[in-house]
């Protein structure tokens, strides 16, 4: 057991304060717990939102020490004693109150995207799947949502530009539908129009915070943004695409 | 000043200006913000605390680990491989020995043969160095075939999605690193200038031609195995010359080896051989692609390595052959 100083933020939309909250933490507890027991032994009005305390959930996601992470996530093992840990509210997002922020502009974003759309002749439900085409969308699907990677990207964070871009999370979940091997739906001037692909500059935070270990950028965005390259900027696919789906159509009739 | 002089006066010199721009370099991502602010009685208009204790600006973070040091490094190794490229470049001499042909003069499209060190004339695609190249070239700048052909290596590196990580952190600060304020889009116009971030969008939309660059980087990956494969006979000259090996050899071998590594683990690679694909189950065509897919996939995991790798023996494969050429270093082989 050994004592640890914290650094936390609290306040809502209109003012706040870092507060300095001195406690005991024990072995093996992880930033969440010492959170709750601050809160029940030194702030018990002090709001923050959790639910699983096993990273699955996505409800605890703030910065610790500028860092965005699950609280549940952080081991407190990794800081020395000595060490002032400071906790924020994620910086993306309206703060409501204390270590809650407001996410529902993420809401909004993905209803922005086209939803899954299977032929016809494919949607009695009997087609299988085979794994290799299994394995590259599951890994998109193992997103539990708690938009660290939303509040890392510079686009977002620095620049606003919420108005162009609907960030990493939205990315990867227009990548698991284009990339389903069933679905007929054609996203690639929306990817690029109003998902905004092209605000994306690869810097790959989004990857380095990932809680899940998606690896956003190099699985999900470049690959749409080659899509899109394809679509928009390489006459060779252009004129290849045409004389193939003419051959097709010519031999059809 | 003999030419070795020469060279260990270059070097020193080239030292000392990538020493000082890293130094620089670490101050400014260190400290830009504290000297800023110390010599401003005001803060800065874009240094505005926000909710939850977050203050935007310029490299502002609470992040307290050495979130400089990855840009640093970064950017200082990239200055020296571009400085050292650009010498070497311009010295238009010194590129050739024996059999050894530098990766930086590949291929010899023209060579003007008066220079030291110089490729043999059967080495240059199209004979000398034409008149009418020489009455548009610029006189301050040496006849260096390498100036002919640096464009598209440089260009395949500049677009790649690694690369670009690694420079709009380092060059454009944009971000620095994660969750450390990145640099205003009105930093040019001023904070009262309504300037956007664009992104890929505008100034560099450019970057979507990678694809094409890469497509000349494959045929890089040909010239230079090429020269690796004449490096072992005397004289470069193929079945005509003695067939031999030396350390040079295996040198000018490695460098495509490496190149390809990088080359083909290309995100572009990796769309073209079978990502834009939807499926890669049920015909056999399908079944190749995932193949390629798989094996460009797993070099793409290793794409930093690869870049890093391949980059730094370039430079090294043209120092050994210039060395040897200068004759600083006496090359080891068998004949």
């Amino acid at each position: 057991m050994s004592k640890h100083t914290f650094r936390i933020w609290r306040g809502d939309s209109s003012s706040g304060e870092f507060v300095t909250y001195r406690t005991e933490v024990d072995e093996g507890m992880v930033v969440l717990d010492v959170l709750h027991r601050i809160q029940s032994e030194q702030a018990g009005d002090m709001a923050l939102r959790w639910n699983c305390k096993a990273g699955k959930c996505g409800s605890c996601g703030m910065e610790v020490n500028g860092k965005p992470r699950l609280a549940c996530m952080t081991r407190m093992n990794t800081y020395s004693d000595q060490e002032v840990i400071t906790v924020q509210p994620m910086r993306t997002f309206p703060v409501i109150k204390d270590l809650v922020c407001d996410v529902s502009w993420n809401y909004e974003q993905n209803k922005k995207i086209n939803p899954f759309r299977p032929s016809s002749a494919q949607s009695d439900g009997r087609y299988i799947m085979s794994q290799e085409d299994v394995d590259r969308v599951q890994e998109f699907r193992k997103c539990i949502e708690c938009y660290l990677c939303q509040d890392v990207c510079h686009v977002l964070r620095d620049h606003k530009r919420q108005d162009v871009f609907v960030g990493p999370r939205f990315m990867i979940r227009a990548a698991g539908l284009e990339m389903h091997p069933l679905d007929t739906e054609d996203r690639i001037g929306m990817i690029r129009d109003e998902l905004g692909s092209g605000y994306c500059n690869i810097t790959r935070c989004c990857t380095d915070v990932c809680p899940e270990n998606i690896t956003i950028t190099d699985n999900g965005i470049i690959p749409l943004k080659e899509r899109v390259a394809d679509r928009y900027y390489d006459p060779v696919i252009w004129l290849t695409t045409k004389i193939s789906s003419a051959i097709k159509t010519t031999l059809k009739n | 000043m003999d030419n070795a002089q020469l060279f260990v006066i270059t070097v020193v010199i080239i030292t000392l200006i990538t020493v000082g721009g890293g130094i620089s370099l670490a101050i400014v991502l260190y400290k830009a913000n504290s000297l800023m602010n110390k010599m401003k009685s005001v803060p800065a208009p874009d240094v505005i605390p926000e909710h939850g204790g977050h203050e935007a600006g310029l490299m502002e973070t609470t992040r307290t680990d050495r979130w400089w040091f990855e840009p640093t490094w970064t950017g200082l190794g990239f200055l020296c491989f571009v400085i050292y490229a650009n010498w070497a470049g311009f010295q238009g001499e010194h590129y050739w020995h024996g059999s050894y042909l530098s990766p930086f003069y590949s291929p010899v499209l023209f060579v003007d043969t008066v220079r030291v060190g110089a490729a043999p004339i059967e080495h240059a695609w199209f004979g000398l160095w034409p008149d009418w190249l020489r009455t548009i070239w610029p006189p301050f700048f040496p006849t260096s075939p390498a100036w002919l052909i640096l464009a598209g290596p440089l260009a395949f590196r500049l677009t790649c999605y690694y690369y670009r990580k690694f420079y709009y952190r380092a060059y454009f600060l944009n971000p620095a690193a994660c969750a450390v304020g990145a640099m205003p889009s009105n930093i040019l116009l001023g904070p009262n200038s309504d300037q956007k971030y664009k992104g890929e969008t505008a100034l560099f939309l450019f970057q979507n031609l990678h694809r094409f660059t890469w497509y000349l980087a494959v045929v890089y990956i040909g010239l230079l195995s090429w020269d690796g494969f004449l490096s072992l006979w005397e004289g470069g000259k193929l079945f005509k010359g003695e067939f031999g090996i030396g350390v040079g050899s295996i040198i000018l071998i490695i460098n495509p080896l490496l190149l390809a590594t990088y080359t083909f683990g290309c995100h572009s690679c990796r769309h073209l051989v079978g990502g834009r694909k939807n499926s890669f189950s049920g015909s056999i065509g399908a079944r190749i692609r995932f193949s390629l897919w798989k094996k460009a996939t797993w070099l793409n995991q290793r794409h930093m390595l690869c870049a890093w790798m391949s980059m730094i023996w370039v430079g090294f494969s043209d120092f050994y052959v210039r060395m040897c050429s200068m004759g600083i270093i006496n090359d080891i082989n068998t004949w």
